[in-house]
């Protein structure tokens, strides 16, 4: 045998000392600290930015959208007169259902109000309940037909305008108590409240200067305009410029002398005050002596020296309700009839016009119907896609295509599978415009390459042992495929659905595409009935002018970030769970 | 599809396996050249050789394995009782119920240690009653010398095991399918001395059922376990003869070298 033979080595150079305590190691150590103390800092940094964008934007949401969980209503009992609800006494439902609820409440809240006579003020107090109420009492009388000839207590609903005064938006209320005794004297439809000295000299100062901000600021509204005034802009402008200069001449004119009196109109903060149990909105006030007219009766004998005078903030032209409409909420207020409770109609309630009646449970129904269509279309298919691309397909140029349009597919814009759903589904199918189905298939596309992408890693990262042991033990390479690797695939496949489900949920441009953008009303009982989704009624709601809609559109994104946060959650919570098995 | 097939021809009584003139590509690399070798029955045969000399490449070609790899190429004749198993009309996949196979890593199934010995004879229908296939399992377990280790706990998974008992187990399953030939894949370089005692004499227990070869890459477990012995090099069969005397007097000068050690 030969000998294999290995030449001697050649005289290699010296092998170099190196110095690892010399001060350029120690400098070149330093620097490596400082490099990657300032690589931690950046990451750090980042972190907290991200972290500050997150908390800012979830702080915002949810101070903007708790308001939508809560509701004002007005307690009161009204008497269900059978006379008026079932004459017949037959307790027949169309004839409970048919009786004039609106009358019926509307007597019992005007009660608490017996000196409102005048028409349009009639009306004014009846604005202040929601639209609703009578259907609400209907609900309850149709619930429960042994409530009537018995007095119930009912919780009638506010209008958007009042609820939102009760939340704050509206006008800031001033209070300034004062214990000098007033004598009163009328004239006319207006009555005097005199002073024995001149108490009313603060309010007067505070009158005055309110109107010197307000002559100020039309001064400088007027120069603004005069700078982009120029020959025959417009006769509106001509006519702003008008108004604004003769208010400010009034106003002007008067707050010159401290002593003379004011008189107040809307373009100024209400002013008003409450004596001997009423209230008097003030026309006009002098350093000893105010005047105005009684918009809440004054009880004659009450106490003459225990008044107080209470501002609105908010002057009544930048206001949604009137003196008066607020003047009977804080009577309401006053007497304990107003009680906020948790708004549960958010969420059984469908969409409305009426925005304290509005809520969300179309388009939460909408949804899931929407995602049970995706989860059913695309998971068998999606799975089935990748087992058979992984395990079953030849390795040719066609899967090759296909790999690679799948992947491209993943980042096609969603908005462009909703013009797909518009040509296929609706013009050349014919299927139901808006309905959950079409919403469905449309989401179903968007969200299979994602599937099959996923389902494809993790079948590729089921070890192939497991497959070896199978087919050495006889199985055949199918029975291998669904006996053993997919079982064990399973977990990231869920993972992947979840994260595709959640993606669906939050999916707008698409379903916009295919007509889920109307005002739905009925909350939808089939998969082939309009509908809307949860982004769309986002969308929608934001759009609307009510003030009431902002905090619901909040209100909605908080519940649709909450669905969104559950769903990844779970996926997470499914990954770690079943990591690994083998 | 017509599965019926020519009547074997014996033409050596008392050997299982005769492969001839066996070549394997791996694409363009060759991986054995011209290797026939026979296998007698009930008996064990070890495959000695230093790393990549083909002994692996070899054994996957006795139950077709080597298909997995599209890019192993067979050509050469292998019969088992006569029949060659590259017939096209041969189900491969009951070939593989037939020439069972054990592991270099143990690899239960990540499922129960019952579903995992009960899941050969359940899907090739050998039992066909609850009671029968619990025997089946029971007896496996028993001839892979577990049941006593395990009979308490037939629900827990099979990767809970140590390895030595996964590895038994791995047996326990190849020969609940009541195979005719025990492929093993050096079984016990995973395992410590202790298993793999208990796993060398199962071996010889189990010889007496089944034809049994064994890839090894220790020639002192070859000289244990085996009656005949193979010794691979680069590809080729240089020797093949009774155990005793391959190792105390080889023919081949490479034989001699491997054996005592000069190169592997």
């Amino acid at each position: 045998m030969t000998e294999v033979t290995i030449s001697p080595p050649q005289t290699l150079p010296v092998a170099r000392r190196i110095d690892y305590f010399s001060e350029e190691a120690t400098a070149r150590v330093k620097s490596r600290y400082k490099a990657e103390a300032r690589f931690r800092l950046m990451g750090a940094m980042a972190v907290g930015v991200a972290a500050f964008f997150v908390l800012f934007l979830m702080g915002d949401i949810i101070r903007k959208g708790l308001p939508a969980f809560t509701e004002h209503v007005i307690t009161l009992t009204i008497p269900l007169d059978a006379a008026v609800i079932d004459p017949q006494g037959t307790r027949d439902v169309a004839t409970l259902r048919a009786a004039d609820y609106t009358a019926i409440t509307r007597e019992a809240f005007r009660a608490l109000f017996p000196h409102v006579k005048d028409r349009r003020e009639r009306r004014a107090l009846d604005g202040l309940l929601s639209t609703g109420v009578p259907d609400d009492v209907r609900d309850a009388v149709l619930n429960d037909p042994s409530l009537i000839g018995r007095p119930y207590s009912a919780r009638l609903l506010l209008s958007d305008d009042a609820d939102l005064y009760f939340k704050g938006v509206g006008t800031k209320l001033l209070r300034a108590s004062g214990t000098a005794p007033l004598q009163t004297s009328e004239t006319g439809g207006d009555v005097t409240l005199s002073a024995p000295s001149p108490v009313f000299a603060p309010l007067l100062a505070e009158i005055k200067a309110n109107a010197t901000r307000l002559a100020t600021a039309s001064e400088r509204e007027l120069a603004k305009l005069q700078l982009s005034a120029g020959s025959g802009v417009s006769a509106a402008l001509d006519a702003k410029r008008a108004e604004l200069t003769t208010r400010i001449e009034t106003l002007r004119k008067n707050v010159a002398d401290a002593q003379a009196p004011e008189r107040l109109d809307t373009s100024l903060a209400s002013r008003l005050i409450a004596f001997q149990g009423g209230i008097i909105k003030l026309d006009e006030v002098a350093p000893a002596r105010v005047t105005g007219k009684v918009i809440l009766p004054l009880i004659p004998g009450k106490a003459i020296n225990d008044w107080q005078i209470i501002t609105y903030d908010t002057p009544e032209t930048n206001r949604r309700l009137s003196d008066l409409e607020i003047t009977w909420l804080e009577h309401l207020k006053a007497q304990g009839l107003v009680q906020s409770g948790f708004a549960t109609r958010f969420f059984t309630n469908g969409d409305s016009r009426e925005p304290e009646l509005a809520g969300i449970r179309g388009a939460l129904v909408g949804s899931a119907l929407t995602l049970l269509v995706t989860l059913l279309l695309c998971l068998p298919i999606g799975v089935g896609a990748a087992v058979y691309l992984e395990e079953f397909a030849p390795k040719n140029r066609l899967t090759d295509i296909l790999e690679v349009n799948i992947n491209n597919l993943a980042a096609v814009p969603s908005i462009v599978f909703g013009l797909l759903g518009l040509a296929m589904f609706l013009n050349f199918f014919g299927l139901p415009r808006s309905a959950p189905l079409v919403g469905g298939l449309v989401l179903a596309l968007l969200v299979l390459p994602t599937i099959i992408i996923a389902s494809r890693a993790a079948l590729k990262a089921v070890p192939p042992s497991i497959k070896e042991a199978a087919l050495g033990v006889g199985a055949s390479h199918q029975q291998a495929i669904f006996h053993h690797v997919l079982p064990l695939a399973m977990p990231g496949i869920m993972t992947g659905t979840i994260i595709g489900m959640a993606h669906a949920l939050g999916e707008t441009a698409p379903l916009l595409m295919i007509g889920m953008v109307a005002f739905i009303v009925e909350v939808p009982k089939g998969v082939v009935d309009a509908a809307t989704v949860l982004p769309v009624q986002i969308y929608l709601w934001s759009d609307l002018p009510e003030l009431a809609f902002q905090s619901k559109t909040a209100a909605t994104i908080m519940v649709l970030l909450a669905f969104l946060i559950v769903m990844n959650g779970a996926a997470i919570l499914l990954r770690r769970r079943f990591e690994r098995r083998w | 599809m017509d599965i019926s097939m020519e009547q074997p021809v014996d033409p050596l009584p008392g050997y299982k396996v005769i492969a001839s003139h066996v070549n394997v590509r791996y694409g363009e690399k060759p991986a054995l050249k011209d290797v026939s070798v026979n296998i007698p029955e009930k008996s064990v045969m070890a495959f000695i050789g230093p790393s990549g000399c083909g002994k692996s490449t070899f054994l996957r070609c006795l139950n077709r394995m080597n298909d997995t790899i599209p890019i192993c190429k067979v050509e050469g004749e292998i019969t088992i009782d006569g029949r060659s198993i590259y017939d096209p009309k041969l189900d491969v996949v009951l070939l593989r119920a037939r020439v069972g196979m054990v592991f270099q890593k143990p690899n239960p199934f990540p499922k129960s240690i019952y579903e995992n010995v009960a899941y050969g004879p359940r899907l090739h229908g050998h039992a066909r009653t609850k009671a029968e296939l619990d025997e089946i399992v029971i007896a496996s377990l028993k001839r892979a010398s577990l049941f006593e280790e395990v009979k308490d706990r037939l629900n827990d998974t099979g990767t809970s095991l140590s390895g030595g008992q996964q590895q038994r187990l791995c047996i326990a399953r190849a020969i609940a399918v009541s195979p005719e030939v025990i492929l093993m894949d050096e079984p016990c370089s995973a395992l410590d001395p202790i298993a793999t005692a208990k796993i060398e004499e199962l071996i010889d227990e189990l010889r007496a059922n089944f034809t049994i070869v064994i890839v090894t890459h220790s020639m002192q477990q070859a000289a244990r376990v085996s009656q005949r012995t193979a010794f691979f090099h680069l590809g080729t069969l240089v020797e093949e003869g009774e155990t005793k005397q391959m190792f105390t007097n080889p023919k081949e000068t490479k034989t001699q070298d491997y054996i005592t050690g000069r190169f592997g």
